[in-house]
């Protein structure tokens, strides 16, 4: 249940995309292709928020660039807004991305040092020919004021001067200055200290109400993840393991690797996360992916089939989609039947 | 038998095995006087992990620094810190070398920096084996192979010969530690150790740093950002803020259902960490503003500026950090009760 309407026509699309990346060895030969994004699909509606979680190397930030055609997935579709982008070029793409916009993780690696803040923040409205100079400067003491900074201190200032939380107030500003209509969010709070984190986060939610903001909200950080979105979706090597509402995949994880990501989040409960199962080893290279399942080589309940087929998504609960061929069903709706059932309610 | 060497005898006797008091680190910066730690007192004892939490800028890196001898020519260190016994303030550089690596070792965040990247892994670990002890080439190559093993890391003989660029980034965490109980350290400090890595990466090294603390018998101090992580893995939480201590406890009376934070700056950070029993699109609790510069500190409670409950007192004398309950020390004059939010 959420307070606020929520259209049924998707704002965003994404259908089977796939992104890959040929590594040239040493004389630039052909090495191997990194296989960064294969065959992910979801749907984002308008007003609302999905959060990818995944680790280093999972393609979830490869993902978000492919969404933003920079660089075009290899294939697969992308629709934004009834339009798909991967048809689009030159000046059609440039005016589907003004209702686009994304914040990165660096906010001084994404703001010229050698701009002013206002100057910044017009960047977009410049490119995009909104208003005359003076509208334009109105609107920038706007969308400061809007992301909490002083029109009148922090104009005229050079990122250098500006702290890791004041940088990424600028970005968001920047994003949202053309009024889009999705904000992809690549772990845009993850290097802020953990009060100047809060306030951003709470930033993003308070921009979400008083624009209608849509985000696609990505982070290495599932607790960080849930507690921002209506939906959440876990990628493990270029692949979406599991998708549902919030609540329901944090309550009930099917995918063993989303089980194993929510044991590994520290608690504030003492000792907690000694007691928890998490998994061993590293995830394999991307470049030669296991068989069928990806995580297969390192979840505690594979089996021979998980290796000869790819498991295909499976909706288990409302909206709740997972890609396993032994889910965490509980013990209520499956009986145990072997010695690996169960095995996620062990503590 | 040397009570340092026996936890159960050192709990006891409330040896400890580092014991910092009244730690004061001063340096000039730009014409200016920065104190950066104010008078910081701590003690950690063999098989316990002490957390040292705090925001960038707190003195939490730089008291632990101080207490290595790893700070620039030029700061002024006073005060005292005693590993077993042992003054360390003040000690000469070589003097202080011999503590370091032998006695106590430091573990930093970001692996990639650390090591040398056009040289093999075993042989970097090896080199730290002989920097420490006189053994022969034959025998540090062993050691090393051996620590890589103590470490956790599979195919050791294999890992040995390949370089840091080749190992993910959890796998070149794991050699730095194996490079840092090289000589078997009584201490080992590990700053930010696992903040740049993955989650379940930061699982496994935690749990690592854990089980070879019991196997050597060694004391931990973390060092982090994170709450959430002292309150899963630490015995005791310092939490820092402008250069002093503001709260003093064990992690199992700080943290939990029945947690009793007293501090408003460590409710403050408690309540910031993002959490999964959060119903989606929640109004967090935030303060807002920054820490002081450390270069002009305000008279009162260096928190009062942002704190949710400042009074006049607050603003004009400055709490001591005191045992208000036994083992639990706070800063605060008007400490929060349980269930309190900012």
């Amino acid at each position: 249940m959420t307070e606020r309407e929520i259209s049924p026509q998707p704002l965003l699309s994404v259908r089977e995309v796939v992104q890959e990346f040929v590594v040239r060895e040493r004389g630039g030969a052909r090495g191997g292709v990194v296989q960064a994004v294969s065959g992910v699909s979801f749907d984002i509606l308008a007003g609302e928020t999905l959060g990818i979680v995944g680790e280093t190397g999972s393609g979830k930030s490869t993902l978000a660039r492919a969404i933003l055609q920079a660089p075009r997935p290899k294939s697969g579709r992308v629709v934004f807004r009834g339009t798909d982008l991967a048809r689009l070029r030159g000046r059609r793409l440039l005016e589907a991305r003004r209702n686009l916009q994304f914040v990165f993780q660096d906010p001084f690696g994404s703001l010229d040092p050698k701009w002013r803040v206002r100057s910044i923040i017009a960047e977009p409205l410049v490119a995009q020919h909104a208003g005359d100079r003076a509208a334009r400067a109105r609107r920038v003491s706007e969308l400061l004021d809007l992301v909490g900074l002083d029109p009148a201190r922090y104009a005229r200032r050079y990122p250098r001067e500006l702290s890791g939380g004041q940088a990424q107030r600028v970005a968001i500003a920047r994003a949202v200055a053309l009024n889009p209509s999705l904000l992809i969010c690549d772990e845009a709070v993850s290097s802020l200290d953990v009060l100047i984190q809060a306030q951003v986060l709470n930033l993003l939610e308070r921009l979400r109400g008083e624009l209608g903001l849509s985000y696609l909200f990505i982070a290495h950080d599932l607790a960080l993840v849930k507690q921002v979105s209506d939906r959440v979706a876990v990628m493990y090597l270029g692949r979406m393991c599991e998708i549902g509402p919030g609540e329901s995949v944090y309550r009930q994880p099917l995918h063993p690797y989303t089980r194993a990501l929510l044991d590994s989040v520290p608690s504030t409960e003492p000792g907690a996360a000694r007691s928890a199962a998490t998994i061993k080893g590293e995830p394999p290279s991307p470049i030669s992916p296991p068989s069928g399942c990806r995580f297969r080589t390192r979840c505690p309940r594979a089996r021979d089939r998980c290796a000869e087929q790819q498991p295909p998504p499976v909706e288990h609960a409302p909206g709740h989609v997972v890609a396993c061929h032994f889910p965490l069903i509980s013990d209520e709706e499956r009986p145990v039947a072997g010695p690996q059932a169960g095995r996620a309610d062990v503590d | 038998m040397d009570v340092l060497d026996d936890p159960i005898a050192a709990a006891r006797t409330g040896a400890a095995l580092l014991e910092v008091e009244d730690l004061r680190v001063g340096f000039a910066a730009g014409g200016r006087d920065v104190r950066a730690v104010n008078g910081v007192s701590f003690r950690v004892s063999p098989g316990r992990t002490l957390a040292i939490i705090g925001e960038s800028g707190s003195g939490k890196t730089v008291s632990c620094r101080a207490v290595m001898g790893l700070l620039p020519a030029g700061t002024v260190v006073t005060g005292s810190a005693r590993l077993r016994g042992a003054e360390l303030i003040g000690l000469s550089d070589s003097q202080l070398r011999k503590h370091r690596g032998a006695d106590m070792a430091m573990v930093f965040q970001d692996p990639a920096r650390s090591l040398n990247p056009t040289m093999r892994v075993g042989a970097q670990v090896a080199e730290a084996v002989r920097a420490h002890r006189a053994v022969s080439r034959s025998q540090a190559r062993e050691e090393a192979v051996e620590l890589l093993r103590l470490v956790r890391i599979p195919l050791p003989d294999r890992r040995y010969h390949e370089y840091p660029h080749q190992l993910s980034g959890g796998m070149r965490q794991r050699v730095m530690i194996a490079m840092a109980l090289a000589c078997r350290p009584r201490l080992l400090i590990a700053d930010e150790a696992t903040t740049a890595l993955d989650v379940t990466t930061q699982a496994q090294i935690m749990e690592l740093l854990l089980d070879l603390q019991a196997e050597l018998n060694m004391a931990l101090i973390m060092i982090s950002h994170d709450l959430g992580l002292a309150a899963s893995y630490a015995d005791d939480v310092v939490v820092m803020y402008a250069g002093k201590i503001v709260e003093q406890a064990p992690a199992r009376r700080l943290f939990g259902t029945r947690g009793a934070v007293r501090m408003r700056y460590t409710r403050a950070l408690l309540d910031a960490i993002p959490r999964l029993d959060r119903p989606a699109h929640t109004i967090l609790p935030v303060v807002g503003g920054r820490p002081p510069d450390p270069a002009a500190l305000p008279p009162g409670c260096p928190f009062a500026p942002r704190c949710p409950v400042t009074a006049d007192d607050c603003l004009t004398t400055e709490p001591e950090l005191a045992e208000h309950v036994e083992g639990h020390r706070w800063a605060c004059w008007h400490p929060c009760q349980n269930g309190d939010t900012p």
